[in-house]
C-alpha cells in the first residue's frame, strides 16, 4: 500500500491540530451524526410520541385530551392483552429456542462434506425470502385438519392420525411457532454455518488428536467458538419474534376465539381497526417495555463478557 | 428538487410541468375502497366509467384485507399526513366519528338536486348525514341475516329449509345422521358475530335486538334473555364441524356448494360465490331469512364518504355521489356483490330470486320496523364498542367452559368499559 | 484388524446414510409450502376445491400464471402484478443502495474510529431493530405530511432507509470490527483521512458484508406490506399491495389458483437473489459479520 508516498501533508501525533486536522478528527461523528439524530427522531421520539398517546383517551385519530394512566389499567384488565402476552412468552422462547436447536443442528450436519451442500442450503435458506401474505394461506391449508397433513396422512391408511393444533385453543398458539421456525431455521441454519466455516480447523484436528470424540469435540471445542454467532441469532430471532405479525393475522387471525393473539396483533387491532389509540399506544409501551427488560441485561452480559473474554 | 429551484430556468421549468401536469389531471377523484375480488372490481369500474364519460378523472386506490381494515389504516395514515382522498368506503356509525374530527365534505347540493330525502329510504338516508348534512353515499343495502342451503342434502337427510331455531337444530340432527355437516362456518371473529346476532334476533327479536345491540342498555346485555340467547348460540357448535376455526367464510361456502355441507348462515355476499359455480339462485341452492327472523332483516350498507376537499376535486366529488346513485351503476354493482341497490325504485326484474325476495323484506321490514342494523358488520355501534364485544363473542363461542352467565356479564362491562 | 476396518466402515456408512436422511428430510419440510404453491397454480379452480392438496392437476395449466402476471384484478385495475414491479424496484433500488452506504459508514466510524461513548451510539441505534413497525405508523405518517413526502415514493424510501440503518450498521459494525486495525492505525499514522481510510482499505475487502447488507434489505424492503400500503398513493403501491389485493377478497370469490401464481412471480425477485447469491450470502457470514 503506498499511502504514505501519496501523502501531501503528514500529521503525526502531538503536532498541534490544524483546522484541517479538527475536522479529520471530526469527521466519524460527523458521519455518524445524520444516523443518530435519525434514530433519536424516527425510533426514541416516537417511542416518546406514543408514550404521551399512551396518556390521552384518543380514539380513531391522536387527541391530546389526558386522562394519566387510565389506559393502563384498562389494559391490566383485559383478558385479551394477558392472553397476548403470555402468548408471546410461549411463542418467542419456544420460536428463538427451536431455530437455534434445528438451525444448528442442520448446520453441523451440513458440514461434514456433503455432496449437493449448495442445493440443500439454498432450501434450507428461501422460506426467508418469502412473506407471510401468501405462504400464510398455505400454512393455513396445511395445519386445516380437514383440508392438509391430517387429512393426507388419513388418506395414506392412518386414520387415527390426529393433527389438529390449528383448531385447539390451547394449541394454536404453537402453530404459529411451526411456521415461523419454517421461515427463519434456514437463516439461522447459514448463521451457524458460517459460524463453522470461521472455526479454525487445527483447533479440532488436535482435539482430534488427543483422542476426543466427535460429539465432545462439538461441545467443548466447537459450540463455544459459536458463542457470538448464537447472540447474532438471538438478535435477529428476537427481533422476528416480537415483530410477528403477517404470520399471524394470515394464519390463525388470532384464534380460535383470541387464543394465539400477540401484542403486535392486539396493538395494531386496537388502534387502527377499534380506533382505541390511546390503549393501542399503551399496549405498544408495555411491549417496548418487555422487549427492553429482556434485551438489556442480554446485550449488558453479552459485550460485557466479550470485552473481559 | 429545493436546491434546482433556484435557478430560474429550472424554475420555469416545473411552473410549466405543474401546469401541464394539473391540467392533464383536471378534476379527477382519488377513492380508496377494498372492492378488490373480480366480481366486485368489475362492478366498480362501472362507476369510473360514468365518471369517465363525464369527463372526470378516477385514481383507483385499491387496498383490501380483513374486511376493510387494512383500507382503514391506510385512510387514518392518510388524514394524519394531511392528504386524505376525495372518497372512501367508510360505512355505519364510523361515518360520524370521520364528521366529529372535521374532515368530511357536504353533499346536499348533489343531495337537493337528485332529491335524496325522497329517493333514499329514510333508515339509510340517516346514515349518510353528519350535523343534518350528507357527508356520504350509499351503495348498497346487504342484508346479513340469511340462510343459505344445499337442496340436494337438505333432501338426503330427508328435511325442509327451516325455518325456525328449533326446526334448525332438529334437521341438523337429521342432517349429520346421513353423514354430512349441517352448518358450514368459519370460525373468525366476525362470523361468530354475524351467527351470534342472527341467534340474539331470532331468539329475542327486533326491540331487544336495538336494546341491547345498539343502545347497549346494561340491562338488556346482562339479562336472562341474553343468557339464553348466548346458550343457543353456543348450541349451534354442535351443528359445525370441528375443523371450522380460521376458515374463511368462503371456504365454508364452497363446502355448501359441494355438498360436504348442508347450509350456512352468511350474508348476501355468500352468492358470489354460489354464482361463481356456475349454480342458480333457487334450483341449485336456495335462500331463506335465517330462521326465526323472517320479520327482521339486518342491514350492511356500504358507502363512500366525501373528504373536505376543494376547487375541480370537489367538482368531481360532486359528479361522484350523484353517479353513485345512478341506475346503470347501481343495477351492475349490486348484481356482481349480490346485495340491493340503495334506491328502491329500481326495477328488479333483472335480479335473482334472492335479491328480489331481499328488496321486499327490505321495504316490508323498514314498514313494520323489524329493519336493524348489523353490530357484526359495523352498523350498529362505533369500532371499539363492535371489537370489544367481539371478543366477548368469540370467546365465549370458543372456549368450552365459559359459561353463558359470565359471557353475559362480560358484554355488560365491554359495553362500558369503551364509552 | 479387518474386521475392525470393516465394521468402521459399516458404522460410517450407516453414519452417512443417516445424515442424508435427516438432510433430506428437513428439506422435504421446507419445500413442502413451496410444492403446495407450485401445485396449486397450475391447477385449474375446480380441481382445487375438489381434490387434496398435493394432488398433482389432472389437466394442468399456465392460465394462471398469466392471469396473475397481466389481467387479474387488483382493485379496478385489471392489469395482475406485472405492473407493480416497477413500483417496486423504484423503491427498492434506492432504498437498499442509501442504507448500505450509510450503514457502511457507520460500521466504519464505530469500529476504526472510535471515540468516548460509541458504543453506547451503538447500542441505542441497535435498539431500532426491535421497534414494531405498527407503533411508527401515526407518527411517521405526520412527520410524512410534515416533510410533504405523503403518498410519495421519496416519502417510502425515506421511510425505509430509516429503519433499516439500525440493521446494517449492525452488520457492517460487527464485520469491520474483525478488520486488523493494524492497517487502518498505520495508515492513520500516515496522516490518511476518514474517507480515504475507508475507500482504500476498508472496502476492498467489503465485498462480502456488501452483499449480506443488500440481500437483507432488498428481501425486507421487497416484502414489506404495512408501509407500502400505509404510505403510498394510488400510483405508487409496491408489488405486495397489488398481491394483498389480489389474494384477500372481503365479500368475493377467490381465485387460489390465481393466487398462488401471483404469490410465486411476486416472490420471484427475492427467491433469485437467494437462489444465485445464496453462496456469497452465507461466504459473507463467514467472512466476518457473525464474529461479532
Amino acid at each position: 500500500m503506498s499511502l504514505s508516498s501519496s501523502l501531501a501533508r503528514p500529521a503525526g501525533p502531538g503536532t498541534r491540530r490544524s483546522p484541517a486536522a479538527a475536522l479529520q478528527a471530526w469527521l466519524p461523528k460527523l458521519v455518524l451524526a445524520p444516523s443518530v439524530a435519525i434514530s433519536l427522531f424516527f425510533v426514541y421520539g416516537f417511542m416518546l410520541w406514543t408514550f404521551v398517546l399512551s396518556l390521552t383517551n384518543s380514539r380513531m385519530l391522536p387527541s391530546y385530551e389526558f386522562v394519566g394512566f387510565a389506559q393502563y389499567a384498562r389494559l391490566m384488565a383485559n383478558d385479551r392483552w394477558w392472553v397476548a402476552s403470555t402468548n408471546l412468552v410461549v411463542f418467542g422462547g419456544l420460536f428463538v429456542a427451536i431455530c437455534l436447536a434445528l438451525g444448528l443442528l442442520l448446520a453441523i450436519l451440513l458440514d461434514q462434506r456433503i455432496r449437493q451442500e449448495g442445493a440443500l442450503r439454498t432450501v434450507y435458506l428461501y422460506p426467508m425470502a418469502l412473506s407471510f401474505i401468501v405462504t400464510g394461506v398455505v400454512w393455513k391449508w396445511l395445519l386445516n385438519p380437514g383440508l392438509g397433513i391430517q387429512a393426507m396422512v388419513r388418506g395414506w391408511g392412518f386414520e387415527s392420525f390426529t393433527f389438529d393444533w390449528l383448531v385447539d385453543p390451547d394449541m394454536a398458539v404453537y402453530t404459529l411457532v411451526i411456521a415461523a421456525v419454517w421461515q427463519a431455521s434456514g437463516f439461522v441454519m447459514a448463521l451457524f454455518l458460517a459460524g463453522l466455516r470461521g472455526i479454525d480447523d487445527s483447533i479440532i484436528k488436535a482435539a482430534q488428536l488427543d483422542g476426543a470424540s466427535l460429539p465432545r469435540i462439538y461441545r467443548r471445542v466447537v459450540l463455544p467458538c459459536l458463542r457470538p454467532v448464537v447472540f447474532s441469532a438471538v438478535m435477529i430471532l428476537a427481533h422476528i419474534a416480537i415483530k410477528s405479525f403477517d404470520l399471524v393475522v394470515a394464519l390463525t387471525g388470532g384464534g380460535p376465539g383470541y387464543a394465539s393473539d400477540l401484542p403486535a396483533t392486539f396493538m395494531y387491532a386496537h388502534a387502527f381497526t377499534r380506533a382505541q389509540v390511546g390503549l393501542g399506544s399503551a399496549s405498544a409501551m408495555l411491549m417496548l417495555g418487555g422487549v427492553l427488560a429482556i434485551l438489556i441485561p442480554y446485550l449488558y452480559s453479552e459485550l460485557r463478557s466479550r470485552r473481559h473474554g | 428538487m429545493n436546491a434546482f429551484k433556484k435557478t430560474p430556468f429550472v424554475l420555469a421549468a416545473s411552473l410549466a410541468g405543474a401546469l401541464s401536469l394539473s391540467s392533464a389531471h383536471a378534476a379527477e377523484v382519488e377513492v380508496l375502497h377494498w372492492w378488490t375480488s373480480g366480481g366486485e372490481a368489475r362492478a366498480a369500474n362501472v362507476l369510473k366509467e360514468l365518471m369517465e364519460a363525464e369527463g372526470y378523472g378516477w385514481q383507483d386506490f385499491a387496498v383490501a384485507g380483513g374486511g376493510g381494515e387494512t383500507a382503514m389504516t391506510v385512510l387514518k395514515s392518510r388524514a394524519m399526513s394531511g392528504n386524505p382522498p376525495s372518497a372512501a368506503q367508510i360505512k355505519g356509525p364510523e361515518i360520524q366519528e370521520w364528521g366529529e374530527l372535521g374532515l368530511l365534505g357536504e353533499l346536499d347540493g348533489v343531495a337537493e338536486a337528485e332529491g335524496w330525502d325522497t329517493l333514499l329510504p329514510p333508515t339509510v338516508a340517516d346514515i349518510m348525514r353528519h350535523d343534518g348534512q350528507y357527508v356520504a353515499v350509499p351503495v348498497n343495502v346487504h342484508r346479513v341475516n340469511w340462510l343459505w342451503a344445499n337442496p340436494e342434502v337438505l333432501e338426503a337427510a330427508g328435511v325442509a329449509m327451516p325455518t325456525t331455531l328449533d326446526e334448525l337444530f332438529a334437521a341438523g340432527e337429521a342432517i349429520r345422521e346421513a353423514g354430512y355437516v349441517p352448518l358450514a362456518h368459519g370460525g373468525q371473529a366476525w362470523q361468530d358475530a354475524t351467527v351470534f346476532e342472527t341467534v340474539l334476533l331470532a331468539t329475542a327479536g327486533t326491540d331487544f335486538y336495538r336494546q341491547a345491540l345498539v343502545e347497549l342498555d346494561p340491562e338488556a346485555l346482562g339479562s336472562a334473555t341474553m343468557i339464553e340467547a348466548l346458550e343457543t348460540f353456543k348450541r349451534l357448535r354442535t351443528l359445525m364441524d370441528d375443523d371450522m376455526p380460521g376458515r374463511d367464510w368462503n371456504i365454508a361456502t364452497s363446502m355448501v356448494i359441494n355438498g360436504d355441507a348442508a347450509m350456512q348462515l352468511m350474508g348476501d355476499w355468500a352468492k358470489g360465490e354460489f354464482t361463481a359455480a356456475g349454480l342458480t339462485a333457487g334450483v341449485d341452492y336456495l335462500c331463506a331469512a335465517a330462521p326465526g327472523t323472517q320479520d327482521a332483516f339486518t342491514f350492511n350498507i356500504d358507502s363512500l364518504a366525501m373528504f373536505r376537499v376543494e376547487g375541480e376535486e370537489r367538482e368531481a366529488q360532486q359528479a361522484l355521489a350523484r353517479l353513485v346513485l345512478e341506475p346503470t351503476f347501481q343495477e351492475a354493482f349490486n348484481k356482481a356483490k349480490g346485495s340491493i341497490p340503495a334506491r328502491p325504485d329500481l326495477d328488479m326484474s333483472e335480479f335473482d330470486t334472492c335479491a328480489q325476495r331481499s328488496q321486499e323484506a327490505f321495504r316490508q321490514t323498514a314498514e313494520q320496523g323489524g329493519l336493524v342494523p348489523s353490530m357484526a358488520h359495523g352498523m350498529a355501534v362505533r369500532a371499539d364498542v363492535q371489537g370489544a364485544l367481539f371478543d366477548v363473542v368469540t370467546n365465549y363461542f370458543n372456549s368450552p367452559d365459559l359459561e353463558a352467565e359470565e359471557a353475559a356479564r362480560r358484554m355488560v362491562n365491554a359495553a362500558q368499559a369503551v364509552l | 484388524m479387518d474386521n475392525v476396518i470393516r465394521r468402521r466402515t459399516f458404522g460410517a456408512r450407516l453414519g452417512r446414510f443417516t445424515l442424508y436422511a435427516v438432510l433430506v428430510l428437513a428439506a422435504l419440510f421446507y419445500l413442502l409450502p413451496l410444492a403446495v404453491m407450485l401445485i396449486t397454480s397450475v391447477k385449474p379452480l375446480g380441481e382445487i376445491s375438489a381434490g387434496s392438496l398435493l394432488a398433482l392437476p389432472q389437466s394442468p395449466t399456465l392460465a394462471p400464471w398469466l392471469k396473475a402476471w397481466g389481467e387479474a384484478c387488483t382493485g379496478m385495475r385489471c392489469e395482475g402484478v406485472g405492473g407493480y414491479f416497477w413500483n417496486s424496484i423504484a423503491i427498492v433500488v434506492p432504498a437498499v443502495l442509501i442504507s448500505t452506504v450509510i450503514g457502511a459508514l457507520n460500521g466504519y466510524a464505530l469500529t476504526k474510529w472510535r471515540f468516548k461513548g460509541s458504543e453506547l451510539l451503538f447500542a441505542l441505534t441497535l435498539f431500532g431493530c426491535f421497534i414494531p413497525f405498527q407503533v411508527v405508523l401515526l407518527p411517521m405518517a405526520q412527520t410524512l405530511g410534515w416533510l410533504g413526502l405523503s403518498s410519495s415514493r421519496a416519502g417510502l424510501i425515506l421511510v425505509h432507509v430509516v429503519f433499516g440503518i439500525a440493521f446494517t450498521t449492525l452488520f457492517f459494525r460487527n464485520f469491520y470490527v474483525a478488520v486488523p486495525s493494524e492497517l487502518v492505525s498505520a495508515a492513520k499514522l500516515d496522516g490518511a483521512g476518514f474517507f480515504r481510510i475507508f475507500w482504500r482499505i476498508l472496502l476492498p475487502v467489503s465485498a462480502p458484508i456488501i452483499v449480506v447488507s443488500v440481500i437483507w434489505q432488498f428481501t425486507q424492503i421487497w416484502n414489506d406490506f404495512l408501509f407500502g400500503v400505509a404510505f403510498s398513493a394510488h400510483d405508487t403501491q409496491p408489488v405486495t399491495v397489488a398481491l394483498n389485493n389480489l389474494v384477500n377478497t372481503s365479500t368475493g370469490v377467490r381465485e387460489y389458483n390465481v393466487d398462488m401464481a401471483a404469490t410465486m412471480i411476486a416472490a420471484l425477485p427475492t427467491l433469485l437473489v437467494y437462489v444465485l447469491a445464496g453462496k456469497y450470502f452465507v461466504r459473507g457470514l463467514t467472512a466476518g459479520s457473525v464474529k461479532g
